[in-house]
């Protein structure tokens, strides 16, 4: 397998303060790799390592197979980055901002201002384009954000919690737009505070606290090495919930769930065939059910177990 | 999207000024969408013209008609000198915003943002000299040669400021807060400005001082400034001139460079 991303034992301290703690962290070419924790985890820390925006006090770290440090103007000719803050000039227009990207890259004029057209509408920016971005509202600034790091079609992208403070249908545009480009091959790593965000989009999750790699692998490994599975039931009929739960009661020797709102009966197990036992038990008595599954627990769960504290859920979370 | 074009390794000489070319229309734009960015570069000249020639022009010269004759060539020396103090300040706020990183984060040369900054100032030093020449007009300023020679001081102008810009550059890079640059920057200003023939004839002045106002580049300038709009010889004056602002920015390029790099990474 290659890796777009390589990086071993990185270290950077600010005076007292260790961001980093020897941070290890591999992105197989055309992969989403989502890094998770908390504020001032040293996610962003990372992040500019990554971006040759930092240099490391200690280890190395390898994009698109160039040495950030040694070969800083290789990576960063094949690199995108979406800060964490906007970086994108405030005084200039959307189309000035991607215009002036463009122009920096090398494109001519003509070609650059085609470019910046493409990415406004894409992100659905096209009816502001000619405005300063100090008008924009915060969505559309991460957006803008987003298309400006696209107009050098960057071959590895960094995404610094690029959806926080977005509302759901813009932060399904993102996800959707970050899906989209990794058909096309490109590499992403992106940070996140949302487990669902790294749930949806990930294939390898990367959760650092304190600077250091606490726990790393795909959003199934790290939930399965977390947590024990559940079992999930929801009775077509209401009126057989009881009937459900004497069932459930029955093979696991324990007392199940019942979630009011829903009808969701749930209720831990550490054998998976218990699954098509249910199945059949449910067929002998003629009960049909809406929702039948074995649950790995929520990455909620995990990161609590990992991290010793809850993730933290900002205003307008969907995590 | 992979991309067959070889790494780019190394962004030569040809190619910073391409990309400091795209900078300064960054900044051109600003200027465009805050006017008032050039009020430092448009009050401060009126006042010292008005000031100048009506309170010393009769007791320096004889008639504040005569003194603004000579004293408009050291004028626009003078204020071209303090336009490029704001190089430094502008370049100061600008490196702490979110979009320096973007760049940095780019294939462009590490001086790109730099050049960009001071070819951006090209405007600020038309517009004090624009400024200054219409008022002096309007004050009974009169161009006593072609307007050939008129363009040369203009350009000769503009190429000192475009050198002692690097100047600030440098103390902008060292200084934390942008307010600092100014404050730093009268203590060389002051001197090579007032220190100078722009307001008043050398030969008055004590003799340590006139040694220094021979050799300052600003009074080369001026003479220089005289000589093409008011006639006169200039052009062993222009070539001090030219080559002091040479000098300055051989040692101050290389400087505000690596203190650029020691300040952003
Ligand atoms: N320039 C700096 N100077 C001093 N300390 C810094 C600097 N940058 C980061 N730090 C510190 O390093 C640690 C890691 O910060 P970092 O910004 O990488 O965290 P983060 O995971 O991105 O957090 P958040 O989720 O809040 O963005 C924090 O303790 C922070 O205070
Ligand atoms: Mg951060």
């Amino acid at each position: 397998m290659s890796y777009a991303i390589e990086a071993e034992g990185l270290v950077k301290r600010f005076g007292s303060t260790l961001a980093l703690d020897g941070v290890d962290l591999a992105v197989p070419t055309g992969k989403i790799l989502g890094v998770l924790g908390p504020n001032g985890a040293g996610k962003t820390t990372a992040v500019r390592v990554l971006a040759t925006l930092l240099r490391a006090d200690e280890g190395w770290a390898r994009v698109g197979g160039y040495d950030v440090v040694k070969d800083a103007t290789a990576v960063r000719g094949v690199i995108g980055l979406t800060g964490q803050y906007a970086s994108i000039d405030e005084d200039l227009s959307g189309t000035e901002n991607l215009v002036l990207i463009g122009k920096l890259l090398g494109l001519s004029k003509a070609a650059a201002k085609a470019r910046a057209a493409e990415l406004l509408a894409k992100f659905e920016l096209s009816d502001a384009a000619s405005r300063s971005i100090k008008t924009y509202s915060g969505g559309m600034r991460r957006r803008a954000d987003l298309a400006a790091s696209l107009v050098g079609r960057p071959d590895v992208l960094y995404l610094d919690e690029p959806t926080t403070g977005l509302d759901p249908h813009s932060r399904n545009e993102v996800w959707g737009t970050v899906r989209a480009l990794v058909d096309d091959g490109v590499t992403v790593l992106l940070t996140t505070q949302y487990l669902e965000e790294a749930d949806q989009l990930a294939d390898l999750i990367t959760v650092i606290d304190h600077g250091k790699v606490i726990a790393t692998g795909t959003p199934h490994e790290l939930k399965r090495r977390t947590g024990g599975q559940s079992l999930q039931v929801r009775p077509t009929l209401a009126v057989d919930v009881p009937a459900v739960a004497g069932i459930l009661r029955d093979l696991t020797d324990t007392e199940p769930l019942v979630d009011a709102d829903n009808g969701v009966l749930s209720v831990p197990v550490d054998n998976p065939l218990l699954l098509s036992t249910l199945v059949r038990r449910l067929d002998e008595v003629g009960i049909t059910a809406d929702e039948l599954a074995l649950r790995l627990p929520s990455l909620d769960e995990v990161f609590l177990t990992l991290t010793g504290h809850t993730a933290p859920v900002h205003e307008g979370s969907l995590a | 999207m992979t991309t067959a074009t070889p790494p780019l390794t190394h962004v030569g000489p040809g190619l910073a000024v391409r990309h400091g070319l795209a900078l300064a229309g960054r900044a051109i734009i600003k200027i465009r969408k805050n006017p008032e960015s050039l009020l430092d570069v448009t009050l401060q000249p009126i006042i010292f013209l008005l000031l100048f020639v009506y309170l010393f022009g009769g007791a320096l010269q004889g008639s504040s008609d005569a003194y603004l004759q000579v004293l408009l060539p050291g004028l626009m020396v003078q204020n071209i000198a303090f336009a490029s103090l704001g190089t430094g300040m502008a370049l100061n706020t600008d490196i702490t915003k979110g979009v320096f990183d973007r760049f940095r984060s780019m294939p462009i040369a590490r001086s790109a943002p730099l050049i960009g900054a001071v070819l951006g100032d090209v405007v600020r030093f038309v517009t004090t000299l624009t400024v200054l020449f219409v008022v002096a007009t309007i004050m009974g300023f009169r161009v006593q040669t072609d307007p050939g020679r008129f363009l040369i001081a203009i350009a000769l102008m503009i190429a000192f400021g475009l050198c002692l810009c690097w100047v600030s550059v440098f103390v902008g890079m060292l200084v934390k807060s942008p307010q600092a640059v100014p404050g730093t920057l009268v203590a060389f200003v002051f001197p090579l400005t007032f220190g100078s023939n722009v307001f008043v004839s050398s030969s008055t002045m004590p003799g340590w001082l006139q040694a220094w106002v021979d050799i300052n580049p600003v009074t080369h300038l001026t003479n220089a400034g005289r000589g093409l709009l008011l006639g006169g010889d200039w052009v062993g004056d222009a070539a001090w001139a030219f080559l002091w602002a040479i000098a300055i920015a051989a040692v101050f390029f290389p400087l505000a460079l690596r203190a650029y790099r020691r300040r952003v990474g």
